[in-house]
């Protein structure tokens, strides 16, 4: 991504404004259109990126926990507007974090590649959240150990700013300028019951 | 030589009184004494005991001089309240001639604090193979009369046989080490239900209760005297008393860490509580207190076993199996035996002086006698202790050169406040004197 | 988790799962994989001090830091400082100033690693003590069972052989009642510790009666010098009523499991057609030991700053 053509995203992250206030950020009703957004722009940029790579070629990768149903249902959408299935699988990037030491063991969560694997196609990566972007720098580590795809892209639901690495997405959902002493907490109704995204003030975890 | 007018100390544990020392006696007992010349000791609150004699003591010289000599085994016995202890013979060179027990005795004279006791090995070199001159020593100056291959049993029955008949000619004792070699090769540990977890080999009670079943049985065939050292089980008191029934001449020792520690200190595979004949089980430890209570077993020693740091801080196997006991012995009486009501301190002091002297015939020396009572015209052999007082035992504070303490970190009661060897102090204000 | 692994007691129920599942995990991400290296412990230095031979434990543990990423160092005791006289205390403050994160330590004394763990701040691994125990074997065993039978609890496990000295079956009977298996042992009561009646098993000295009736047979390593201390009285007699051959195989239910930790005595605890079966598990057993050690090193080490 950091290589990527493309210029942002419209509505990139304008880390000078305000924090909002804690509170509902996407409410469950306007969770599946973000989802839907990021389906359209996806099948677009797909179409109009000019290389020989096309929708059969994408594969979406979510990072766990909830990066995994959102590639799922990227993947449904991307299919229910073009015609075309779309590969999903995840990738655990536990064994490729940088910051055992500092945040301790965690369980390890499952790897599904779709079983055409990744060499030569588009893999778009997908995270819910997008922050200090290590997760995704742990996920690109993973994924050159599992294949060697032709690109690779993100995309996140929340952008919420504080980059700490050379990292940005390719499909944001929303842009959320947060301070650091706020969480951004998304739920999903695979893992959490329901659907919504929310800020809270607090101590990140 | 120094007159002492100890005032208000409570002989036994009993009515305050006075006591006067003077030229190495006790010269009077009673209220109110006053004595222009004396130096007082103010004992209000202290009860005061026959100086403690210990028929256990490893002194590691010569030898082992970086474990312990005897100037520092005589200061930690002195400091534990002891006017006298046996030196066992597991030297090197081994006590099993005249030459080193007097070297022994020698050097125990010259450190002055306590009356050091040598005591002969029973065969060449603890070998277990043939009878040492135990007639020569007998004999020497050090006029040892109790025997022991103390480490090593005396493992053949017709060698302990002779052993027990020869030493009557001169009312010699044979102090046994009661272990059948064939059943504790390699052994760790007590052999139950933690050894079977810890995965360390076994060291099960019947080797012990072998041989003592078989020794009293020799003891009662030829008439001989035989003390069993650091009893460690039930089944051992339940012999022992049966012998003592049958009137076989047999006496027996249990040790402090045995009335008090059992195999669960295992647990921590720390080498300390690696010790021979190994701790045992609740149950045995219950049964040991009941046998010295009743008198079954006579006596309590320390089997103090002073080890180097190096053959201490090892892995269980490695270490050398052993620990201190001198100045802690009377605290773990005083909390296994006194507070629960098992001994009184008429007890305590018949437990831990009058017959350990009597199984050592040290009670018939005139002047140098030691487990005598507390009486007027007594030598004046004897401990001030403060059964009040409680505190955390430090290791590196003991006068030891080792620092093996099983007791390490553990609240103990009871502090020897003085000791008196034939009238002169060796420990004043809990210090020794020199 | 614990810091250290000493015992299968230091795992209870939650972590001895975690660890078969952390295992199942990094088999999955593994399999099929042309890099079979993960980052995770990079920069981290495990140590494997063995005062015993064990190639195969050594390799297995070698080879589980080294797909992680550590830096591993092999110190035997043969030729070093050790067989000089250094001490056990010694040789670990030696390689803990070395910057050693985790010690993985194979000795012939039971406790030596519980001694070690109390004068190192890195984590101890046990890898076989004495004849006290050995649990990494015991979890890849679990690990074996879990994955063939699909299911710990209530599995019935016999464990065959010279439980007396065996480290393995200590760690097993512990880890696999941690597991809710059934442990019954199978020896002569030679070869069955004097305590064993205060273990959470079953005791048989019939192994015939207990086949038919085992989800899983666990033979162990019996050694021929055994009966020379009269244990049993022929290595003829033993492989008659504990062997595990063919006919005795034969009245196995259909899905048990035949496993052994090696290295085998063929012909004496089990027949070479026995460990060349289908049951068999012996070979799946090895493999298996590198995921399981992936995932004990990177559960006690991935979150443990030594600094």
């Amino acid at each position: 991504m950091a290589g990527s053509p493309e210029p942002a995203p419209r509505g990139a992250p304008s880390f000078g404004a305000p924090s909002p206030p804690g509170g509902v950020l996407i409410p469950a009703a306007d969770l599946a259109r973000v989802v839907d957004r990021m389906a359209h722009q996806l099948i677009e940029r797909v179409a109009s990126s000019g290389s020989d790579l096309g929708l059969a070629d994408l594969v979406l990768i979510g990072i766990p926990t909830r990066g995994a149903p959102l590639a799922r249902r990227l993947a449904a959408r991307v299919e229910a507007f073009s015609g075309t299935a779309v590969d999903a699988g995840t990738v655990d990037i536990t064994l490729y974090r940088d910051d055992l030491r500092l945040r301790g063991v965690r369980a390890l969560e499952s790897t599904v590649l779709p079983t055409a694997g990744i060499d030569g196609r588009l893999v778009v990566l997908v995270d819910d959240v997008l922050y200090s972007g290590r997760s995704v720098r742990a996920a690109l580590d993973a994924l050159r150990d599992l294949g060697r795809p032709r690109a690779v892209q993100l995309a996140v639901l929340v952008d919420r700013g504080h980059r700490e690495l050379p990292i940005r997405a390719d499909y944001v959902g929303k842009n959320v300028p947060t301070s650091r002493s706020q969480q951004v907490r998304v739920h999903l109704t695979e893992v959490d019951g329901v659907d919504e995204v929310l800020v809270t003030e607090g101590e990140q975890l | 030589m120094t007159t002492y007018l100890i005032t208000g100390a409570r002989p036994y544990g009993e009515a305050a009184v006075d006591l006067l020392l003077a030229d190495g006696r006790i010269a009077e007992v009673g209220a109110g004494l006053s004595s222009a010349a004396a130096e007082v000791v103010d004992a209000g609150g202290l009860v005061a005991l026959p100086g403690l004699v210990d028929l256990h003591t490893h002194l590691r010289e010569p030898g082992r001089e970086d474990a312990e000599t005897v100037e520092t085994g005589s200061r930690a016995a002195a400091l534990g309240g002891f006017t006298a202890v046996h030196a066992m013979a597991n030297t090197d060179p081994v006590a099993d001639t005249a030459g080193v027990v007097e070297q022994v005795w020698r050097l125990g004279t010259q450190a002055g604090l306590v009356d050091v006791v040598p005591v002969g090995a029973v065969t060449v070199g603890l070998r277990g193979e043939r009878l040492a001159e135990l007639g020569a020593m007998a004999d020497s100056a050090a006029r040892v009369r109790v025997f022991s291959d103390d480490g090593s049993c005396v493992s053949d029955p017709a060698l302990m046989r002779r052993a027990l008949e020869y030493v009557k000619a001169f009312d010699g004792v044979v102090a046994q080490h009661a272990e059948e070699p064939r059943l504790t090769a390699g052994a760790q540990m007590h052999e139950g239900d933690r050894s079977a977890r810890l995965g360390l080999t076994g060291w099960p009670a019947a080797a012990e209760e072998a041989i003592i079943a078989r020794d009293v049985l020799l003891a009662g065939h030829v008439g001989g005297r035989l003390h069993v050292c650091h009893v460690s089980t039930a089944g051992s008191v339940e012999l022992l008393r049966w012998a003592k029934g049958r009137g076989v001449q047999v006496t027996a020792e249990v040790t402090p860490h045995h009335l008090l520690l059992t195999d669960e200190c295992a647990e921590t595979y720390d080498p300390v509580f690696k010790v021979n004949p190994p701790l045992r089980t609740t149950a045995d430890v219950h049964a040991l207190r009941e046998g010295l209570a009743d008198g079954t077993i006579d006596a309590v020693a320390t089997d103090h076993a002073p080890h180097a740091v190096e053959d201490k801080e090892s892995e269980w196997a490695q270490a050398r199996p052993g620990m201190l006991g001198l100045q802690q012995a009377l605290s773990v009486v005083v909390q296994t035996m006194l507070e629960p009501g098992l001994l009184d301190w008429r007890g305590v002091a018949d437990r831990m002086s009058a017959r350990p002297a009597a199984i050592g015939r040290l009670a018939g020396l005139g002047a140098r006698s030691q487990g005598r009572p507390l009486a007027a015209g007594q030598p004046a052999n004897l401990v001030l202790v403060d059964p009040a007082h409680r505190s955390v035992v430090d290791p590196a504070a003991l006068a030891s050169r080792s620092r093996n303490s099983p007791y390490a970190g553990r609240e103990l009661p009871g502090r020897v406040v003085a000791t008196f060897l034939r009238g002169e102090a060796t420990v004043l204000d809990g210090k020794a004197v020199k | 988790m614990k810091r250290h692994l000493l015992e299968a007691a230091d795992l209870d129920r939650g972590d001895a799962t975690l660890v078969l599942d952390t295992a199942a995990q990094i088999d999955t991400a593994l399999a099929g994989r042309e890099v079979k290296k993960l980052p995770t412990l990079r920069g981290r230095t495990v140590v494997n001090l063995f005062y015993e031979d064990s190639t195969r434990t050594r390799i297995s543990f070698e080879l589980a830091a080294k797909r992680l990423s550590a830096d591993v160092i092999n110190f035997s005791a043969k030729g070093s400082s050790v067989s000089k006289g250094e001490s056990l205390k010694d040789t670990a403050l030696t390689l803990e100033a070395m910057g050693s994160d985790a010690i993985v330590v194979r000795h012939s004394a039971s406790g030596a690693p519980h001694r070690l763990a109390r004068w190192v701040r890195g984590s101890v691994v046990n890898a076989g003590d004495g004849t006290h125990e050995h649990p990494t074997q015991a979890l890849l065993d679990a690990y074996t069972i879990r994955r063939r039978l699909g299911r710990l609890e209530g599995v019935r496990v016999a464990i065959v052989g010279d439980v007396l000295h065996s480290r393995v079956a200590r760690s097993n009977v512990g880890l696999l009642h941690t597991l809710g298996a059934e442990v019954t042992l199978v020896a002569p009561p030679t070869l069955l510790p004097v305590g064993v009646g205060s273990w959470p098993v079953s005791v048989s000295y019939d192994l015939d009666a207990v086949l038919p009736k085992s989800d899983v047979v666990m033979m162990l390593r019996v050694q021929a010098e055994r009966m020379n201390a009269s244990f049993f009285p022929s290595a003829r007699e033993y492989s008659r009523r504990y062997g595990l051959d063919a006919p005795r195989m034969a009245v196995l239910a259909d899905d048990a499991i035949v496993m052994h930790p090696g290295p085998m005595n063929r012909g004496m605890e089990i027949a070479a057609e026995v460990a060349d079966s289908v049951r068999s598990t012996i070979v799946e057993q090895v493999g298996n030991g590198v995921s399981v050690r992936m995932a004990v090193l990177y559960l006690l080490l991935g979150g443990n700053p030594t600094a």
